[in-house]
């Protein structure tokens, strides 16, 4: 997994102001169990935020408590400045949310569907109702299936859906859960696309996943979570650096490549489909290469790959990114 | 934002159904009073049904006096024990909380919704009652309880106050139902425990020991409808229900609203 922030930076302060979220001290306590614990999360305006973690390592629940769902059983939210739940009325409609997968009324069509979402708040004025909900439809691309019940949606087209609710209208903060869940490849590009257009357009975007992989072609910044505990948070580039970098050296001498390294020192050195991998651990990649040549074998590639958030995840707690609880 | 809440009800098919079910008791009840030639003796059989041979119109009241031990309880329980139980179980719950529909707010709309369905469920029984039994029967000026005699329009609009009063009086059903569909994700399971609610109630009323409780049992009264059709209108035991039925209302509205108003959403 070789990763490259392709977005450009964005300042992280520390003012509140700059903040579109900001968690203080976060925690919740389901029957005794810190599901959440003491989470001080920043996620600076403007940014496509990575919220990522393991299955069962709190994402959902720290978003429940964001968007005032549930109440937190210490510490505080602020959502654009405003706290919640308190201050949901005010800063909740200028938030679109995807949480835990859609929700749709089987027996409506999708457009009566966003129909009704748009129509139980106290923003919407009826006049314009039918051309909000036929431009979310189509920037989701579900036009031609705007009229079928929900119930004959296929998984994709759901999750699509319920996009377009969040799309409803101008927002200024996007919260999505797992946004890509059950899309094919060329719904996950589109929605990758749709992500960068919303942050192109001046929101931001909060998104959380256990893909590290997605969250890496689109975020500008990260937090890692597990277990409930911030493990760490930034812009990408930074968590990034994390991780070891690995060297990946492809010869038609494997075994012979594999003990120079060895003898270099190199961590975990490891032979694999005809080329041998290592940890740089603080080496000069030119002299490693250098030694390799002189010892008379045949280097065809030798790429320094940069670290991927999954191994800043492994190297933060030891273990595999994996199912936590 | 009630009619919001009512115009997704009526457009299910189970409440579609619901309500064509409500509307088949009385012609049923008609065809077969008309079938076996007459209805039981006078004086005996469920109340009004004895009249419904000689004056169609009786067979709305005869159609109130069947379903109000049952089948609109039945119905009252499905409606309000899936009014929040049933987005949340729908997953819906939380998209209306974020969109943002205040929870208050919501409550408020779900209780109108339920309301208006109840006042709409009495009407459907007592309309489908008079209208089958013009089509089957023939017709005339009403005769009372007391014995004086009603023209035909000053009956129908006695039958359909009496409908009215038996769906004000499935309210306080209607806030137990609600209150109990806060405290769970799962609407059959509301539905059932309301159901159980009205069961209970008819059951402890029929218990001679415990008549000291029956005044406050919520199904005491709702029979109470059919004094309606005295001269004069004999109210004590019809206030008495709505009485009631307000009492229920305020304790379990309250109930409800303090329990939603605070509950973590986590469906």
């Amino acid at each position: 997994m070789t990763a490259t922030a392709t977005e450009p930076e964005m300042p992280l302060q520390d003012a509140p102001a700059d903040l579109a979220i900001a968690t203080k001290g976060l925690t919740k306590r389901l029957s005794g169990v810190a599901v959440v614990d003491g989470l001080d999360l920043a996620v600076p305006r403007g940014s496509v935020f990575g919220f990522l973690g393991p299955n069962g390592s709190g994402k959902t629940t720290t978003i429940r408590m964001l968007l005032g769902l549930i109440a937190p059983s210490a510490g505080e939210v602020r959502l654009l400045g405003q706290r919640l739940p308190s201050g949901g009325s005010a800063v909740l409609p200028d938030v679109g949310a995807l949480v835990e997968g859609p929700a749709f009324y089987p027996w409506l069509s999708g457009r009566d569907n966003l129909a009704r979402y748009d129509r139980v708040g106290r923003d919407s004025r009826r006049a314009d109702r039918g051309a909000r909900v036929d431009s979310a439809l189509e920037r989701v691309g579900l036009s031609a299936a705007a009229g079928k019940r929900y119930r004959a949606y296929s998984l994709g087209m759901r999750q699509r859906l319920g996009l377009a609710a969040a799309l409803l209208r101008p927002r200024r903060l996007f919260v999505l859960d797992e946004p890509t869940n059950g899309m094919d490849p060329q719904g996950t590009r589109e929605i990758r696309h749709l992500i960068r257009d919303l942050a192109a357009e001046g929101g931001t975007v909060f998104l959380s996943s256990h893909l590290l992989g997605e969250i890496e072609q689109v975020c500008t910044h990260a937090a890692i979570i597990n277990l409930g505990r911030l493990l760490t948070q930034g812009p990408l580039h930074e968590l990034q650096a994390l991780g070891p970098v690995r060297l990946r050296v492809e010869t038609d001498d494997v075994v012979g490549a594999a003990a120079v390294l060895q003898r270099l020192g190199l961590l975990d050195v490891a032979q694999r489909d005809g080329s041998v991998l290592a940890g740089l651990d603080g080496r000069v990649p030119e002299d490693v290469c250098r030694a390799l040549v002189l010892d008379g074998i045949g280097v065809r590639e030798f790429v320094q790959e940069r670290p991927s958030l999954e191994d800043a995840f492994v190297s933060l707690t030891g273990e595999g990114f994996d199912v936590a609880r | 934002m009630w009619r919001a809440e009512l115009g997704l009800l009526l457009r299910r098919v189970r409440i579609k159904a619901l309500l064509g079910v409500l509307a088949l008791v009385p012609i049923g009840v008609a065809v077969a009073v008309r079938v076996a030639g007459g209805g039981p003796d006078p004086g005996s059989g469920p109340r009004f049904l004895d009249q419904v041979s000689r004056n169609g119109v009786f067979a709305g009241l005869a159609a109130l006096t069947v379903t109000v031990p049952f089948f609109l309880p039945l119905a009252v329980a499905v409606v309000a024990g899936d009014a929040v139980a049933g987005e949340a179980n729908l997953g819906t719950l939380r998209y209306l909380l974020v969109r943002p529909y205040g929870r208050t707010r919501l409550l408020v709309a779900k209780g109108m919704a339920v309301i208006i369905f109840c006042l709409l469920a009495g009407l459907v029984v007592a309309v489908a009652g008079v209208l089958a039994g013009v089509a089957l029967f023939p017709i005339g000026p009403v005769t009372t309880l007391s014995g004086t005699t009603l023209s035909l329009t000053a009956g129908i609009v006695r039958i359909l106050g009496a409908s009215l009063v038996v769906g004000a009086s499935l309210l306080g059903l209607a806030a137990i139902g609600i209150f109990i569909s806060t405290l769970t994700d799962a609407p059959v399971g509301a539905m059932a425990a309301t159901a159980g609610v009205a069961v209970l109630s008819g059951v402890l009323d029929a218990v001679p020991p415990l008549h000291a409780l029956h005044p406050w049992l919520l199904t005491h009264w709702w029979l109470s409808f059919g004094d309606l059709l005295r001269a004069p209108v004999l109210w004590t035991d019809i206030l008495r229900n709505l009485g009631l039925q307000v009492v229920y209302i305020a304790v379990f509205a309250s109930a409800a609203w303090a329990r939603f108003s605070t509950k973590d959403v986590l469906a």
